[in-house]
């Protein structure tokens, strides 16, 4: 008699619709019972550090704001992951996508403003240009795998770097047009040039905790959400795209244009990082940041593949988690001191996506203790026929 | 002669090409054995946190804690990368998101600045460095000088892994299994051939050798820890077995092209050449450069020469196949 394992893994048949909800729960749960591992190791006490999370996080006067803060640009980069991942895309550089937005909404917003132009005009004007400064620069690794089959992983990634670079350099190490030139900060420590009142994003005011702030960006968020819901499941594009995803061989012989599908998806998630870029100036910083410490520092579009794939790519649950994650991360900036080592955001963020991923492994298999469902079918012999 | 712009590029990019050597000779052995690890970056950081809070805490001769730190940066590599191997391989996920997760967990703001933190490790110069130990009279040779003799001990023990697994590839038995499994695995194990062993050793050392990359960075190149201090040299590395078509002599030549490409920025700074925006491009051009090979190795007729493991980035179930 052969021993069997004692764990079998098998496929499943049918997906059960309560583990789409059940995986990402207990991927967060298992996720921080791992990293209250890591705080022991270190020395650090996990209940109180939990509490003391929790509470910068959601509780304190002001906290649910400075999470929204932390929020609406991870919604922002969580959806473009989520629009380009879902085609099998993996556009790393929402990164550079942001940053990219964040230069040319910042112009759009100083010009147009600074000719006075109708507030509304000016930050609709910026929201354009946002999304088509974020559009470019992914459509640099759009072209190159659409026309080089050059892998969009590494291109987008290193496209970031270069970004960086440029955000950095138009606010250090030039005189250009986005920098704040006149005064006598300007001489001391380099900053953005201000945008004018006109440019400035409002936010809907409440009465919560003393004064909640509802970013405009957190709203053309929700609204690129319900657009990219509506896009991959009641229209032929996103069809198409998930074909895509599923076999490129099946898509070619289906008769879609490959390679326009792949420019349209890499620009729609470019775009919409843009916008997160954008939302940067125009909500809360109201000058472009081109500091290395500021937001290059926050590396946003890399939490937003964290969301993105806490969230199964699903554009609604991609904003509901990017709040949930942008509290980790405000409550992370908080508390940073010697109790609170910087990197521990980081470290559960991380631990939150292996245990996403492989959670993924219970809805494509089951896993059962024990003997396997069927018994394994005897072997059929076929008697030799006498010659 | 030995001033001269060009030699001393040459020189230190060979020196500055080390860790993406050491790196790539790594995601090499993992992706042969069908294993893609997105990871590097946050190895090599691992790596260089753990390796240079070895010199600062223990004492020891130079020597003896250097070769300590090695092992413990190679160490806390490894240990990342089972991880992955763990998920990828028993777990069968997506290779790429997975490598991506490792990343974010261990990388820049992740681990690495964690334990950095933890460790207070930052703003402090390494109380123990690798430097050149060859005679100076040999380093003072022209051209081959600088550029041969005036390195450090890993650089040479760099070009001996070079030998080791391009030998270990082409002429033993294990690394003949290695290229089975990472070309066809369920040939692989028909043949008897663990392809899961294979996949999980081989990912591990993979893990080691960016372990050591990133210590060659804070214990040799820049003698100090700072967060995120590779600065995408991981990356690179991951780029750099492509363009090397998954063979380890073309590796130390790639590394070496964009060590020196990293190493303009500084050199054109201290020697106050500037032309445009000089701090833009020269810092762009380790990574503008990167994809542009990438485009060009990657398209068309290349394409078909290139040895990519066929099995790469796909998970290996036996019921499956």
């Amino acid at each position: 008699m052969r021993l069997r394992p004692p764990v079998t893994i098998e496929q499943r048949l049918r997906r059960p619709r309560w583990l789409a909800v059940a995986v990402p729960v207990g991927s967060l749960i298992f996720a921080f019972l791992v990293a209250a591992l890591v705080l022991v190791a270190t020395g650090h006490d996990p209940f109180s550090t939990y509490r003391q999370l929790f509470e910068a996080a959601f509780v304190q006067r002001g906290s649910l704001n400075q999470t929204l803060i932390a929020a609406t640009p991870l919604a922002f980069t969580g959806l473009a992951a989520a629009a380009a991942f879902r085609m099998k895309l993996y556009n790393i550089g929402a990164e550079g996508q942001m940053y990219m937005g964040a230069i040319t909404g910042a112009a759009a917003g100083l010009y147009l403003g600074g000719r006075g132009g109708p507030s509304p005009f000016v930050i609709a004007a910026m929201v354009v240009a946002g999304g088509f400064g974020g559009m470019a620069w992914g459509l640099i690794p759009g072209i190159l795998r659409a026309f080089f089959r050059t892998s969009e992983i590494l291109t987008s990634l290193l496209l970031n770097y270069v970004a960086g670079l440029v955000l950095t350099y138009l606010i250090f190490e030039s005189q250009s047009y986005w920098r704040q030139t006149q005064g006598f900060n300007a001489t001391v420590f380099p900053t953005g040039k201000p945008l004018p009142s006109s440019a400035v994003w409002p936010g809907l005011s409440t009465n919560l905790q003393g004064g909640i702030v509802l970013p405009l960006g957190a709203g053309l968020a929700v609204l690129v959400a319900v657009f990219l819901w509506f896009l991959y499941t009641r229209t032929r594009f996103g069809f198409e795209a998930q074909v895509l995803g599923d076999s490129d061989r099946a898509a070619r012989y289906a008769g879609i244009r490959v390679r326009r599908k792949i420019l349209a998806v890499m620009a729609l998630s470019g775009a919409i990082a843009g916008l997160g870029g954008v939302s940067q100036d125009g909500d809360f910083r109201h000058a472009l940041d081109g500091d290395p410490n500021g937001l290059q520092k926050l590396g946003y579009g890399y939490t937003g593949i964290v969301v993105a794939a806490l969230g199964r790519y699903n554009p609604f649950a991609v904003v509901l988690i990017a709040f949930l994650i942008g509290g980790l991360q405000n409550a992370g900036a908080a508390l940073q001191g010697p109790s609170f080592p910087s990197g521990l955001v980081g470290v559960i963020q991380g631990i939150i996506l292996f245990s996403a991923l492989g959670g993924e492994l219970l809805t494509r298999y089951r896993i059962r203790v024990g003997r396997p469902a069927r018994p394994p079918a005897a072997p059929v012999r076929v008697p030799e026929t006498a010659a | 002669m030995n001033n001269s712009l060009a030699v001393v590029l040459i020189a230190a990019g060979v020196a500055y090409g080390t860790p993406l050597l050491f790196a790539s000779l790594g995601e090499l052995l993992a992706e042969r054995s069908g294993v893609l690890n997105l990871g590097v970056e946050g190895m090599m950081l691992v790596g260089a946190v753990m390796g240079f809070w070895t010199v600062q805490r223990v004492h020891a001769t130079t020597a003896a804690t250097l070769l300590l730190a090695l092992v413990i940066a190679a160490v806390a590599g490894a240990a990342m990368a089972t991880i992955h191997a763990f998920l990828v391989i028993t777990l069968r996920a997506n290779q790429i998101v997975s490598g991506l997760a490792l990343t974010i967990f261990a990388g820049a703001v992740g681990l690495s600045s964690y334990l950095g933190n933890n460790l207070t490790l930052s703003d402090q110069p390494a109380l123990h460095s690798f430097q050149p130990f060859l005679p100076g009279s040999m380093q003072k040779w022209p051209i081959v000088g600088p550029i041969l003799f005036g390195q450090n001990a890993l650089v040479y023990f760099s070009w001996l892994c070079v030998l080791a697994i391009a030998w270990y590839l082409s002429r033993t038995r294990p690394g003949l299994n290695l290229r089975a499994v990472g070309e066809s695995p369920a040939a692989a194990d028909s043949m008897g051939i663990d392809v899961t062993r294979y996949r999980y050793v081989h990912t591990l050392v993979g893990g080691a050798f960016a372990g050591l990359g990133g210590a060659t960075i804070t214990l040799a190149i820049t003698p100090q820890w700072v967060d995120g201090i590779t600065g995408g040299a991981g990356w690179i590395a991951i780029a750099l077995v492509i363009f090397a078509f998954w063979r380890p002599e073309l590796c130390l030549i790639g590394a070496y092209f964009f060590g020196a490409l990293q190493a303009l920025a500084p050199e054109l700074q201290a020697r106050n050449i500037t032309l445009g925006p000089t701090v833009l491009w020269a810092n762009a051009l380790p990574y503008v450069m990167t994809i542009a090979v990438l485009v060009a190795v990657s398209s068309g007729t290349a394409r078909r020469r290139l040895g990519a493991p066929s099995a790469l980035g796909v998970a290996y179930v036996r019921e499956e196949h």
